[in-house]
Formats: C-alpha cells, structure tokens, sequence
C-alpha cells in the first residue's frame, strides 16, 4: 500500500512541477494521471501489485473529495444572491443540455461506428 | 457553565480537528440520507453535505479559512485521486482503444456544448461581459477552470463555484436527462457525465459502473486539455 501511494503521489510531483516548469494550463494532477496512464502501459506488472486497491481506497470516496471546495461557496454568496438568474440558468440549463447531447452523440456515433467495423469485418 | 462552553469552543475552533470531523460527519449523513432515500439523485451526498456544512459555519460565525483549515486534509486528497482515475482507465483501455474515433468526436461536440451554451444563456439572461468570462469555463475540473478564467478576464473565485455547481447538478440531472432520452449506452453515460460535469460527474459514473468510470474519467481530462487550449484562443478572438 505504501509503495503504491509514493508512487500515485510521484507522479502527481512531477506532474505539478512539469507544469510549473513549463507554464502549462493544465493542472498537476493531470499531468500526473497521463503519466502514470504511461507507466501501467509501459509495464503494470512491475508497478507495485495493490495499486488497484490504493487506488480503488482513493477513488471510492471521490465524491466526499469535493466538499471543501464546495464549502467556498460560502465565500460568494453575495455575488452569488445578486446575479443569481443568469448564474442559475447556465448551470441548470447549460450542464443538462451538455448532458444530453454529449450522451445522445456518444451512443448515436458508437452505434455507428460499430456498425460500420463490423460491416468492414465482414 | 456558559464560560467553559465557551472556552472549549475557543479551543476547538483554532484545532483542524473540528471542521475536519464535521466534513466527515456530514458528507456520511448526506450519504445515509441517499440511501435510505432509495439512491434519489435529487439528494446527492455532496450537495447535502455542503449545505449542512454552509448552514453550521454561518450560525457559528466561522469563515472559510477556519474552515479550510480542517478541511483541507480531505481537499489535499483530490490530487491524488485525480492521479488514480489513470488505473480505471487503464483496466478499460480495450474499449477505450476501440471507440477512440466516437470519443474524440464526441468530446469537441460536447466540449463546445458546453462553452457556447455557458456564454449563450447568461448573455441571454442580461449578464455582464465578466460573468460570461467567468462562467465559460464552468464544466472543467476545478484548477483548470480556474486558470482559464484568470486567462481571459473573469473571477476565478467565483468560477470555482460555478464548477461546483455544475458538478453537483450534472450528478443530480444527468441520471434523469439521460434515463429520458434513453441513453443506456454506458460509453456514452460516462462521456456525458464526464464532458459536462468534471470530477463530480466522475464520481457520479463510477458508482453507476466502472465502465462509465473509466470514460466519465477520460472524457473531464481530455475536456480540461481541450478547453484549456480552445478558450482562451476564443476569447482572445472575441476581444
């Protein structure tokens, strides 16, 4: 368990200097998730063997994660109050309609293009 | 008596041990609420907890500083899971691979979704240049966004809440959206879930199944990228 979280938060130090090194807008973790992507590819077998349950422990309470940030709500309540209509129209309205047409091309273009491979399979 | 109550709240209040216990404490009733609620989406453990919590601090008089201070323990936490949603995604990289031309199709159709539709609406409903700033980045991870924001001109403090927000309500609506529109597809419930609603969407998915996990966990990294690079260049265009 201790070698698979050193190495989970290697990877998210190099990702976080990456980024500060290169100027990057794209935040540490990030860079971190690519790169231990790149590491199980290279070779899973010699990654140490309770990574999936380090892992696993980490993203099983992925939700509760978010609740400190979600707190600093209360640092905006009053601009939150003021402008409440347009801030509440884009996030109600423009999450679900994201939600439904990413879900809806997703299936239409899998369906597709799984048609089409088994087609060409054939 | 009232002197002692209040000397030990002057204790606790300076400890980190208070604010991080109560997190705790409040994201498990949120999660007991859900459960015994047969799963309703409406009461995500999440949003439950972060009114329960909004709700004390103010009626304690308490600021989020203090509060961070306890609760960053659990925030420091995002980091390395983010790092973990690599594993997911590796033991599903078979499928990943073979629908790797509907993803990227997919994620530039749901990403501009989600860009136009952020500066569309709040246009439409009388908003200031600044809030459109602010609220264009509103579906990506939280340190991404923020960076975007403080890029082209908006508040990245408040971006951050409009994050939040829209993770909360992509983990609350999505479930219904798609369930009515019948997408069964877990590929494309991943996608969407992750596309418009972040890390929170992610969480969402991966209790639905590790399938939809994998790619909800795909679908917010390749977004954060996308749109990190894609909006300043627009912003910069429309300035």
């Amino acid at each position: 368990m201790l070698g698979s979280l050193t190495l989970i938060l290697l990877c998210q130090l190099v990702g976080e200097i990456v980024t500060k090194v290169t100027k990057m807008p794209v935040p540490g973790p990030v860079i971190g998730m690519v790169l231990l992507f790149c590491l199980l590819l290279l070779g899973a077998d010699r990654l140490p063997r309770d990574l999936d349950s380090a892992g696993g422990f980490l993203l099983r309470y992925l939700a509760l994660l978010f609740v400190p940030a979600g707190v600093g709500v209360i640092t905006n309540l009053d601009l939150l109050i003021r402008s409440w209509a347009p801030i509440a129209g884009v996030i109600v309205i423009g999450t679900l309609l994201t939600i439904a047409v990413t879900g809806v091309a997703m299936q239409f273009l899998n369906r597709r293009f799984r048609g089409a491979q088994k087609e060409s399979g054939q | 008596m009232s002197v002692d109550i209040k000397e030990l709240w002057v204790y606790l209040a300076a400890s980190p041990l208070l604010w991080l216990t109560l997190t705790l404490l409040a994201y498990q009733f949120g999660a007991y609420i859900f459960r015994r609620c047969d799963c309703n989406p409406l009461l995500n453990p999440v949003l439950t907890a972060v009114v329960v919590l909004v709700f004390l601090l103010k009626i304690s008089h308490t600021d989020y500083q203090t509060y961070f201070r306890g609760a960053q323990f659990i925030h420091f936490l995002l980091g390395p899971a983010t790092v973990a949603l690599a594993i997911p995604l590796y033991r599903e990289l078979a499928v990943v691979k073979k629908a790797f031309l509907p993803i990227i199709l997919t994620l530039a159709i749901g990403s501009l979704t989600a860009i136009t539709s952020a500066v569309g609406i709040a246009w439409a409903l009388g908003g200031e240049k600044v809030l459109l700033l602010t609220l264009a980045p509103k579906s990506i991870t939280t340190p991404i966004a923020m960076g975007i924001s403080e890029k082209i001109g908006g508040l990245p403090s408040l971006t951050a809440v409009a994050v939040v927000l829209t993770g909360i309500t992509g983990a609350v609506g999505g479930d219904f959206i798609l369930k009515s529109l019948k997408v069964d597809d877990q590929m494309a419930r991943g996608m969407a879930l992750g596309v418009a609603s972040h890390g929170i969407g992610t969480a969402r998915a991966i209790q639905t199944s590790q399938l939809a996990g994998a790619f909800a966990a795909l679908a917010m990294a390749l977004n954060g990228l996308f749109t990190a690079l894609l909006l300043p260049a627009l912003a910069g265009f429309f300035n």
